[in-house]
């Protein structure tokens, strides 16, 4: 007979929100919260308190670990949180339309699913960052992990774009179906990308690489085309307000080389099957 | 180089026509979206292209004069036990295509159907029987998680529950409608399947399809949303407006893979439900990109709670396999309040046929494994158990309830009380009955007011019939069924079979 006991990991032990006011110290529409000692809900409890008391702007301190920040404030308009230290996993998950700017390094699935808004990581990020992501924009100074922007999708002018100043990992932008990725590669020592499987399944949206990428390193499902005028202009944009977040020169980015990853075919496996 | 082909394959079904009861109306011309019925003006006479009839009976049920006989086509190859009909069919279909095959619906194989090894129990002499005409029964059931213990506060003349409550759903009747995409479905299935849910006070699921925007005030209440591998029209608003939030892992009828919605019927509607651009194939991978364990689907679960202010269930949707017991109390631990478990008789609009014949257990087997496991380990008041799969009436929802679950998932039986025949061929988007198409025409044959009104019928009888039975049992509440095993015994069962199922044979 199998008995074991049962806590709840994420739920357990969580304080009530008298008990934890005191963390925030609220100055006008500006709270600032010492998360040193709180757990992951208790920080989403005390910043969700923080909005209904007015607060437009958050400064976290001391954060370690804490997921989801961002998650729980949607249709409460848009607010400015800035974090100091390493926010956990799920940084902005489904998030609707805040600015978030990390002053450190994140962690897994920055942006999972996020609908709007902007995040900003001053360092860099973990795993599945910006998975299914549907608008807002991603700026990512250094690398990330693997599983990056797979399944970003856009709908007409909703277009998700991240930006990431370093290299990926495998599967880049796997059976993405829109939205805009431009990888920058400025960390390769070699100029030369390490990633494979990039873009398998992609059936939208583009892929701007900087830097050296062998064919072998892509999935079957994309293809190589030349960059033309729009490219980069798209590239201007986002690559100046990339290197304006990071004081970097952006003309001296954009003088790389570029190569424009875009999917063979809006269906990808449409002929596997028999009818 | 192209070449033509003859196709070997034998015609399905015969058409047979009583030449002098037509009228030469031409109905079943304008009913048969596959083609099948002509008229030959010369000759003035009905024909039929025999090769291209699924069978799904749209021009019988329609022949104004009954003029019409459809049935399985007498053609057979030798007979022959092992080499079957359909594995010769099959082979040549392949061969001429080269493709995976594809079907709709789900499993039709003999595989063994434990709800008929099952038989109920009723009261006699010993403990009287509740007659329901005269005795409130309840069904009203709840769903989701459950304190250990309630700590109460008694005052003189007032207690007071001092326990804070996890949030739960109440549902009229055991009984939701299964996850069914729109995009899978037309627009009016879709409608129908939530008025219904709302008038008769449970739920509908929107699969993974999204949520119509126009819907989503005067429905939410009733509706699960899904959040899938493909996340599409997955937002917070989305999230927001609903009851119940699933995430869907797995299904019965195609356990361990993805789906793709072809880019054909992604219309302008279908888009903007599921924000992405029109004509995109819709495809959703095979596993959540973010989810390669039980620690990720925790962190998933969570996300949903922090998205929804811990204010809905969150469910976790798997098909049954091998190990499911295992699987379900990971998943229970990962935060689920809901575990619903789609059996190998699920249905589907589109799957590759290895996977809906080959793939799976029944889900009165996982069901009784599931709901065991979770006892011992204590942990059962922590989730409800929704099972799904093949529940074909209302004795298959009170065996299920007494293996064990909360409730039940209909999805093909919801479709056949719409007008479904089970052709099988929800996967060529023509359905004739207006259901599984995105065909402008062929959905409008769908009323949504009278489909919702077929399917509140069929809410109303087998609520009735669960009724009549725990009456019969000397039950009064759904509440005392739920896992009561004791009402249960097998017949022509393995011992292996009667143990997992936890039940003792007949005669017992």
């Amino acid at each position: 007979m199998l008995k074991t006991g049962y806590k709840d990991m994420f739920l357990g032990d969580v304080r009530k929100l008298d008990e934890i006011l005191k963390y925030a110290k609220i100055e006008g529409e500006v709270a600032e919260i010492d998360a040193s000692d709180l757990k992951h809900k208790e920080l989403n409890d005390l910043m969700r308190e923080c909005v209904q008391k007015g607060v437009k702007k958050f400064i976290l301190r001391n954060v370690c670990g804490q997921r989801y920040i961002g998650t729980r404030l949607h249709s409460v308009g848009k607010l400015e949180i800035e974090i100091y230290g390493t926010p956990g996993n799920d940084l902005g998950a489904f998030l609707d339309g805040h600015r978030i700017i990390v002053h450190g390094n994140a962690q897994d699935g920055v942006g999972n699913t996020m609908n709007d808004g902007e995040i900003i990581v001053e360092g860099r990020a973990g795993d599945v960052v910006a998975m299914s992501m549907r608008g807002g924009k991603i700026f990512i100074r250094d690398s990330v992990g693997y599983r990056t922007a797979i399944h970003m999708k856009q709908y007409k002018d909703k277009i998700p774009v991240l930006v990431v100043g370093g290299s990926s990992q495998d599967f880049l932008g796997e059976y993405m179906a829109g939205g805009i990725v431009i990888l920058l590669g400025l960390n390769l020592k070699d100029g030369k990308h390490k990633a494979h499987y990039i873009g398998t399944g992609m059936h939208g949206g583009v892929i701007y690489l900087r830097g050296e990428v062998e064919p072998y390193q892509l999935g079957k499902e994309v293809g190589i085309v030349e960059l033309e005028q729009e490219d980069w202009k798209t590239l201007e944009k986002y690559v100046g307000e990339f290197a304006s977040y990071f004081s970097l020169d952006a003309d001296e980015i954009l003088a790389g080389k570029f190569t424009k990853l875009v999917p063979v075919s809006k269906r990808p496996y449409g002929r596997i099957y028999a009818y | 180089m192209d070449m033509k082909m003859k196709s070997h394959l034998l015609p399905e079904f015969l058409v047979e026509r009583i030449d002098e009861r037509c009228t030469r109306c031409k109905v079943c011309v304008k009913q048969c979206p596959f083609d099948v019925h002509y008229y030959d003006e010369e000759l003035d006479r009905m024909f039929a292209r025999e090769e291209k009839c699924v069978g799904c009976q749209r021009c019988v049920v329609y022949c104004p004069r009954n003029a019409l006989i459809v049935r399985p086509h007498p053609s057979t190859y030798r007979p022959n036990n092992y080499w079957t009909h359909e594995a010769i069919q099959d082979i040549k279909k392949q061969a001429e295509t080269g493709g995976i095959l594809l079907t709709g619906c789900g499993s039709d194989r003999p595989v063994r159907i434990y709800w008929d090894h099952i038989l109920l129990n009723a009261s006699q002499v010993t403990n009287p029987s509740i007659d329901p005409l005269r005795e409130p029964m309840e069904l009203r059931t709840f769903l989701g998680r459950k304190p250990d213990a309630l700590e109460l506060e008694v005052n003189e003349d007032d207690v007071e529950l001092k326990t804070e409550l996890y949030p739960n759903v109440m549902i009229e009747t055991p009984i939701l409608f299964a996850g069914m995409s729109y995009g899978a479905l037309s627009y009016n299935a879709f409608k129908a399947l939530a008025m219904a849910a709302k008038e008769f006070g449970t739920l509908f699921n929107t699969g993974e399809g999204g949520m119509p925007k126009e819907m989503r005030e005067e429905f939410g209440s009733n509706t699960i949303v899904q959040c899938a591998s493909g996340r599409f029209g997955v937002d917070p608003e989305y999230l927001n407006c609903a009851a119940v939030i699933e995430i869907k892992i797995g299904q019965g009828a195609k356990p361990g893979i993805g789906g793709h919605l072809p880019g054909e019927k992604v219309t302008a509607t279908i888009s903007a439900t599921r924000m992405i651009p029109e004509g995109t194939d819709a495809i959703s991978p095979a596993p959540q990109h973010d989810i390669y364990s039980i620690e990720d689907l925790s962190m998933l679960i969570y996300a949903l709670k922090e998205a929804t202010n811990y204010e809905k269930p969150v469910c976790v949707k798997v098909a049954a396999v091998h190990n499911i017991a295992a699987i379900a109390s990971g998943i229970v631990r990962a935060g689920a309040d809901i575990v619903a478990i789609d059996g190998f008789r699920g249905g589907t609009g589109a799957t590759p046929k290895i996977m809906r014949e080959h793939v799976g257990i029944p889900v009165e087997l996982a069901l009784a494994a599931v709901d065991r496991r979770l006892r011992e380990e204590g942990i059962r008041n922590k989730c409800s158990i929704i099972v799904g799969g093949g529940i074909r009436c209302a004795g298959d929802v009170v065996k299920a309830i007494a293996l064990g679950a909360d409730a039940v998932y209909i999805g093909t039986a919801a479709l056949i009380a719409m007008g479904c025949t089970m052709c099988q061929k929800c996967h060529t988007g023509k359905c004739a009955w207006g259901i599984c198409t995105q065909d402008p025409v062929l959905s409008k044959r769908l009323n949504p007011n009278v489909a919702a009104k077929r399917l509140v019928n069929l809410l109303r009888g087998w609520s009735l019939e669960i009724k009549d039975v725990l009456g019969g049992m000397g039950i009064n509440a759904i509440e005392s069924l739920r896992g009561n095993r004791d009402h249960l015994r097998g017949v022509g069962l393995e011992e292996w079979e009667l143990e997992v199922l936890g039940i003792k044979g007949a005669g017992e």
